[in-house]
Parts: structure tokens; sequence; C-alpha cells
């Protein structure tokens, strides 16, 4: 048997302390379409760019045709023949289709861009990709599937012998990525080896021949699709071993108490929708419960969060806050009714990086208050300081400006941020992503402690037995849609994960 | 420029001017008054005719008090992360706005400044709108009104020059108060009663974190809609304030002349007095130094003989050597090379 195209071996890749990869084994072979599956901070990312010679390795080898390869730039990597296309397609929306694809590689007369043979010659290659495009367009008024198809056309026109795509599917639609397979399909039959990053699963059962999955940076197998059920996959990525029913964890909970069914639901959406975003989807939140919401990445967990705070406005179906019918329109009148949104991005919708500790602290109350009536200096001292003890921050000062904190200890000033509005519903979002253990051990007793004090908790995490431990209800997201509820005893990984796999979509 | 031991450490004030370190310009003014001490005689000289003190300190503040006043307001704007070009052309509405109305000499002259200063805070409020609800650049946004700005202001004086003997209104940029120009009066209590607003109410921590994040504020219900709104309309108003000083400096409304480049004296100021151009944290106070020492740089190269039109040479740079002082990386980088240099000696 010829060599593999492409056997990495033992890659490793450390960024500034934190290990995004350790000893990670990846070989493709010619005509095979391999799908790189993991939750987020899996390590995907990292293993691209390491290929794609983005990122140097800390250690391992790769092995292009049985010889060694050390690519230092995207530009090298090319050299070889390694072509990515990234999810968001950088190439210039201004200029025509045809200068894309040849853009820095124009035909020239005298120093001259030959407009004709440009022309020509990308006709030529998208005609062999079996596209009819009018090339003269701007690549911007097309839609995205051929603004990517354009990328992967300018990807394999520098001979490239093997294809990454980084999430291609993310923003098309259906026909779009139907359009989209039936290329890669072809481009198969050449020959060509594709890895490519998605998070859908009907996409990876539909079209890769061999699965990758990692995990917290390490590789957790190298699968051929049919050996791979979905469950499986499932479970493979999130993190568990594969036992039918494990005891230890899947014993009922000792503490699952009624749903109090019987009281008016703090929070109610029927039907709460909006076009583009999430599905219409049914939700209700009571008094002093947790409830989580479960699903895989891109499964509308976050968009649910956002639409019920007020940060995406809904364009269906209605929401009640205590029995009331309401209308969220922006975070402000979220805050207003009691909601508290601990967003997913820390560094992008959280942390306000230059502020002290104290002042992202205090920031949630103030804006509650209005800019006229400042909390006295005291006041904020004593605020800070009772989160700092009761959270158990770690920062040299309160005045310390927070981009200085570990992430971890950024997230407990944020998780203290909203805590001290006193809100009636927090919405966490994946509170203990990015923390080390003994923070993400802390959060979750404060989680527990809200419930006591009769709080409401919508709690989003991506792993699985956190949610377990966390939630009395918990309601599992599928592409955008709530196709199901677990209560009580039901709520086991397995339980979540065998609704997600068996859920025709 | 090494530390300056002997250069005044403020922790008090520091609490109220938060933002960079006030160390860097006050270096860099430092060495601009070393090199006059040296090379200029009569610089630091004062003399005190008819009760009013005279002398080159003086005029450095008194000329340089339409800076500062164009500072205070650009310092808002810049750390809510954007800037206002149009500051320059709002000093011309202004001034035209109170001339022509004390020229009539019916309108008293408290409505010709009010009038005057509606119009500034009203075009700085057209500016916030663009950038905050049409989210328009505001580097392009503020362009409109720097352009047509001028044109408005010819409007109202029918393309003329108009002249002014008012003696109140020559008051406020000529006028002294206990020996001082009045100017400088002006300018303290400008920048006290912004500090005031901004560190005794939430303000400035509302705007200090739309400048820095946005998306973050919003969601903690700090509408940045809003801060840029009033940021806008105070920077127009400041400006109209400064309009009016130069404006009774020359006892004219010259609607094509006055504040001509001043929108990049208070830019100038703002950044070297340490807010960053990225938004966030500012400091009033670090503008303020920032603008003494723009003019008393404008100063020494006019006292040197130096050409007008060359000035602008030297002064971009000390502004480049200033602001590389104050970033901590090309410290960093400057030192290991000194260190390496010497190990190497």
């Amino acid at each position: 048997m010829s060599p593999p195209l492409l056997e990495a071996r033992g890659i490793s890749k450390a960024f500034r302390g934190a290990q995004a990869l350790s000893g990670v084994d990846l070989t493709l072979r010619e005509g095979e379409i391999h799908a790189l599956m993991g939750e987020n901070g899996a390590g995907k990312s990292t293993l691209i760019k390491v290929l794609t010679g983005v990122h140097p390795p800390d250690a391992g080898t790769i092995q292009w045709e049985g010889r060694p390869i050390q690519p230092r730039t995207p530009h090298e990597a090319e050299g070889h023949g390694i072509s990515t296309v990234y999810q968001e397609v950088n190439l210039v929306p201004n200029l025509s289709i045809a200068d894309n694809l040849l853009l820095g590689r124009q035909p020239t007369r005298l120093g001259l861009i030959r407009g004709g043979e440009v022309r020509r010659r990308a006709s030529a290659s998208l005609t062999r990709l079996g596209l009819d495009l009018d090339v003269r367009a701007p690549l911007g008024s097309c839609s995205l599937a051929v603004q990517q198809m354009v990328a992967i056309a300018r990807a394999l026109d520098i001979q490239a012998r093997l294809l990454i795509l980084d999430e291609p599917t993310s923003s098309l639609d259906e026909r779009e990525v139907a359009t989209l397979f039936s290329l890669l399909g072809r481009l198969k039959e050449k020959g060509l080896a594709i890895l490519f990053v998605t998070h859908f699963l009907d996409q990876v059962y539909a079209l890769a021949d061999r699965i990758t999955v990692l995990r917290n940076g390490a590789r957790v197998g190298d699968y051929p699709v049919a050996e791979l059920p979905r469950l499986r996959l499932i479970e493979a990525m999130l993190g568990r071993e594969f036992h039918p029913v494990s005891p230890a964890t899947d014993a009922p909970r000792s503490d699952s108490p009624t749903p109090p069914e019987a009281f008016t639901p703090l929070l109610e959406a029927r039907g709460l929708g909006r076009s583009g975003g999430m599905n219409p989807v049914d939700l209700s939140i009571h008094p002093g419960e947790i409830l989580g919401l479960s699903g895989l990445l891109g499964s509308g967990r976050t968009e649910t969060a956002r639409m019920l705070f007020g940060v995406d406005r809904p364009d269906q179906g209605s929401l009640r806050i205590n029995g009331a019918e309401q209308e969220i329109r922006s975070p402000r009148e979220g805050l207003r009714l009691g909601l508290a949104y601990c967003a997913e991005d820390r560094k992008a919708e959280g942390i306000i990086p230059n502020l002290s500790v104290r002042e992202n602290l205090i920031l949630a109350v103030q804006a509650g208050r209005g800019p006229l009536r400042l909390m006295g200096r005291a006041e904020q001292e004593t605020l800070a300081d009772h989160y700092i003890r009761a959270l158990n921050i770690r920062t040299a000062s309160r005045e310390t400006p927070i981009r200085n904190l570990s992430g971890g200890n950024q997230q407990k000033v944020l998780l203290a941020r909203w805590l001290a509005l006193q809100p009636k519903l927090i919405l966490l979002d994946e509170p203990t992503r990015g923390i080390d253990v003994g923070a993400k051990a802390e959060i979750e007793r404060l989680v527990a402690s809200l419930r006591g004090a009769g709080t409401a908790v919508l709690f989003i995490s991506s792993d699985l037995e956190e949610m377990v431990r966390n939630c009395q209800r918990v309601a599992v997201l599928k592409d955008r849609r709530k196709i199901g509820e677990l209560a009580g005893a039901d709520i086991t990984p397995s339980g979540i994960m065998r609704l997600i796999a068996h859920h025709e979509g | 420029m090494k530390d300056d031991p002997t250069l005044p450490r403020q922790p008090r004030l520091r609490a109220w001017f938060p933002g960079g370190s006030l160390l860097w310009p006050l270096a860099g003014l430092g060495a601009l008054l070393l090199f006059n001490l040296v090379f200029a005689t009569g610089f630091f000289r004062l003399e005190l005719r008819d009760g009013h003190v005279y002398g080159t300190l003086v005029d450095i503040l008194n000329q340089g008090s339409k800076a500062m006043l164009l500072s205070i307001g650009m310092t808002l704007v810049i750390a809510s992360g954007g800037v206002d070009l149009s500051v320059g052309s709002l000093m011309a509405i202004s001034g035209a706005v109170a001339a022509t109305a004390v020229a009539k000499g019916t309108v008293p002259f408290g409505a010709a400044v009010g009038a005057a200063l509606a119009a500034g805070g009203f075009a700085g409020l057209c500016n916030g709108f663009l950038v905050a609800v049409v989210r328009i650049q505001p580097i392009v946004a503020t362009l409109i009104l720097m352009v047509a700005g001028r044109g408005i202001a010819m409007l109202l004086t029918d393309g003329q020059i108009v002249t002014f003997e008012h003696p109140a209104f020559v008051f406020l940029g000529n006028g002294h108060l206990a020996g001082l120009p009045f100017t400088l009066f002006l300018v303290l209590l400008s920048l006290g009663a912004t500090a005031l607003v901004m560190r005794r109410t939430a303000a400035g921590l509302f705007l200090e974190s739309v400048g820095d994040n946005e998306r973050a504020a919003a969601l903690c219900g700090i509408s940045g809609t809003r801060v840029k709104l009033w940021v806008y309309a105070f920077s127009g108003l400041c400006a109209a304030l400064a309009g009016l000083v130069a404006t009774s400096n020359v006892k004219a409304a010259d609607s094509s002349r006055v504040g001509e480049m001043m929108e990049l004296d208070a830019i100038f100021a703002v950044v070297v007095g340490g807010t960053s151009l990225t938004g966030g944290r500012f400091t009033l106070l670090g503008s303020l130094i920032g603008a003494i020492l723009i003019q008393t740089l404008t100063t020494t190269l006019y006292n040197l003989g130096l050409e007008p039109a060359i000035a602008p040479v030297p002064k971009a740079i000390v502004v480049v050597g200033v602001c590389l002082l104050q970033s901590s990386r090309f410290r960093g980088e400057l030192s290991g090379w000194l260190r390496s240099r010497r190990a190497a000696a």
C-alpha cells in the first residue's frame, strides 16, 4: 500500500501555558473525505493551523507522501499542495470572480494585467469544477455558497492535493450545501484528499469516509464512518466512555424534586422564535429551578438565551414573566424585568478589559441606577470586596485591570456583576468554559446556592456531566429546534445523547 | 528622556483623572521648558504691568486656551472610540452666530453667547446622530461638518468678516481677572465642571465602558448610542466656547480663518496627554497638559524665529516622540536595546 498522503504524528502545541494539542495523530489518504470533529476548544483549528504552517508545532512530525515536511507559512504549505478555505471567505468582495480566482497570479503583459486572459483562465478553472458562473460579476454580489466555491476553485488552481475546509457549511442554506457537497464528491473522485470541519452530524454521515475525533486537545480516535454510529460519535466528542448504561453517573439524582408545576413559572416562552436565528421554542422556568439547555454546538443554545434577554429581538411567539405578557426588546428591558445574561464569549461580551475589577463588578448595578446616582466609593468597595471574598476571586487588588486576571477569575468577576443585581433569573451561557477545574467547582457550588435562594437559572454547558450535576430539567436542542425535555432521574448523559442521536431532523 | 525625579506625582489628582500615566506628557513638557531655560533668554520672565502679569508663560496659557477648551470635548469623544474633526469649523459657526448677533446691537450679550453655544451643541448633536444612530464611521461623519461648517458660518455672515467692539465680548478673549488672562479661568472652570460631572456621576464610568467594550456595556444595560450622542454634543459645546474666545481675540468673526487646523491640535493634545485613540480610559488632566505642551512647542519654535510654514515638522517629531514614550512596549524595546549596547561595550 502506498504511504498515506499526509501523516501527522504526535503533534503538540501550547499557547501561553495552555496545551491546545497534545500528541495528536492524523492520517489522510488520497480520494478520502475526512471529517475532523470535536466540541469548542477540542483543538480542531489549532491542528489545521499546524498543518497549514500558521503555527509551528512544539513537537511532532508531518510526513507528506512519506517525506517529512515543516511548513512555516501558509504559502509554503500551498507549495506542497495543501490548500485551505476558511470559514469566513477571505477574498476581495469588490473584485470580480475572475480577479479573485487569479489574485496575485494574474497573467501580465508589459507589467499590465491581461483582462481577457484572466477571464478566460478563470472560466476554464470554474468549468473544470462544473460551475457555470459569470466571471465578471463582483464576488460580493454572489451568494455565500458561490463565494465558498470560488474560494475552493482558487485553492484547487494551485494544484492542491489536500483541501482543508474549516466549517464550509456553517453559513450556507440547504440547497447551497447540496451544491457544495456534489462538488466535493467530484473532487474526491479526482483523487483529492479533503479534510473538513463541521458541527452538523448529518453532513458528516452524508459525506465523510473517515472521522477523526478530538477532545481537549487530544485525539479520541480515527474511525471509518460505517463503524461509528451517531451515538458513539457524540459520546466521543463529549467525553464519555461508551457504556450502554453507566451505573455510577446514570444513577437517579437524589435531589430531584417534583417540578413545581403548580406555581406560575417565572418565565414562560411560547413559540418564541427569530427568523434566521432560532425556530419557535417553548420554555418555562420556575423560581428556584435550574433549567439546562443542552445540545451540540450550533444547536441554538446561545441563540435562545440571547432571544430571552432581548439581545436579539424575537419576531414571533410570546413571553410571560411572572404570568404577565412582556416584550423584551433590549438588554436594558431584560435587566429591568430581573433577568441577567452572562454571555458565552467572555472577551467580546463580558469584560471591559481596561477597567478595574471593582468597576467591572459594579457596572451593571450602577447602570440600573442610571448615570446621575453614582454609588459612593465606599459602597462600591464594599460590594467589590464582598464578592471578591464570597467568590474567592484571586486578584492583586480590587483596582487591578480585569484583563490581568486569569480566565476563571475574570469569569467570577462577571458572575459577581450579575449576582450583585440579585436577578430573578440568570442566564448562564457556558459559565465554566476555559477555566480551571477548581474555579469550575466553585462556580457549580455557586449555581446550587442560587437555587436555594430562589433564583431561577438557565444553565448552558457543553459538558454533559455538568448538566446532569446541576440541572433539574434539561431542554434538548438540535438544529435550532427544541427536540425534547428531560427531568429528574431521566437526566443522564446517555439520555441526552440518545435524544440528539435518534431525533430525525 | 529619563524619568525626572523632580516631577510631582499626584496620587490624589490621579484618582480624579485616571487614564494613562501623566508622567510622559509632563516629562515632554519639562524637557521643552528646560530647553527654553537654556536657550531662550527671558522665557521665564514675568512682569507686572497695569496690574496684569505679562510674559511668555502667560502667553502660552492664553494662546493655548482654545486648544485646551477643544481638547476637553475631544477627550470624551476619543474615549468613546471616535474622533471629532468638525471642531475647527464649529468654532467658526459659533463665532459667526455671536458676532452677527452682537453686531446688530439689539441682542443682549447673554443671548448671543447662548445662541452661539446652542449652535455648537446642536451641530455636535448632529455629529452624534450620524455616528451613533446612522452608524457612519466617526472620521467620515464629522468630516461632513468639518467641510460644510465653514460654509454655514459664511452664510450667517454673508461672506463678510463681521467686526465688533462690544466690550463684554472683547473681554471674553482679551480681558484680565486678578491679573491673569480671563481665558485661563474659562479653561479651568470648564475642565473642573467636566471632571466633576465625569467623576462624581457615573457618566465617566459609562463612557469608559462603552469606549472599551461597547457590546459588553450593552449587556449591562448601558446604551452606547445615548453615550455617543452626549459626547459629540458636548464636544460641539466646547468648540463653540473656543470659537467665542477665538472670535473675541481678533474682535471679528472671520469664518474662513478662525479655528483653522485646530481640530488637529486638539487631537494631538488628547493623544499626547495619554488617552488612547482606541477608546476607553481617558484623562482630562493629561489632555490639558498635552494642549499646553503643543502650545509651548509652537511658541518655542516661533521664538526661535522658525518660519511658521516649517514649524509643523518639529511639532510632528515631538508628538511622535511623546507617543512612543507612552507605549510601554516601545520603552521596553528601547531599554532592551540600550542594555544590549551597554553589554556589548
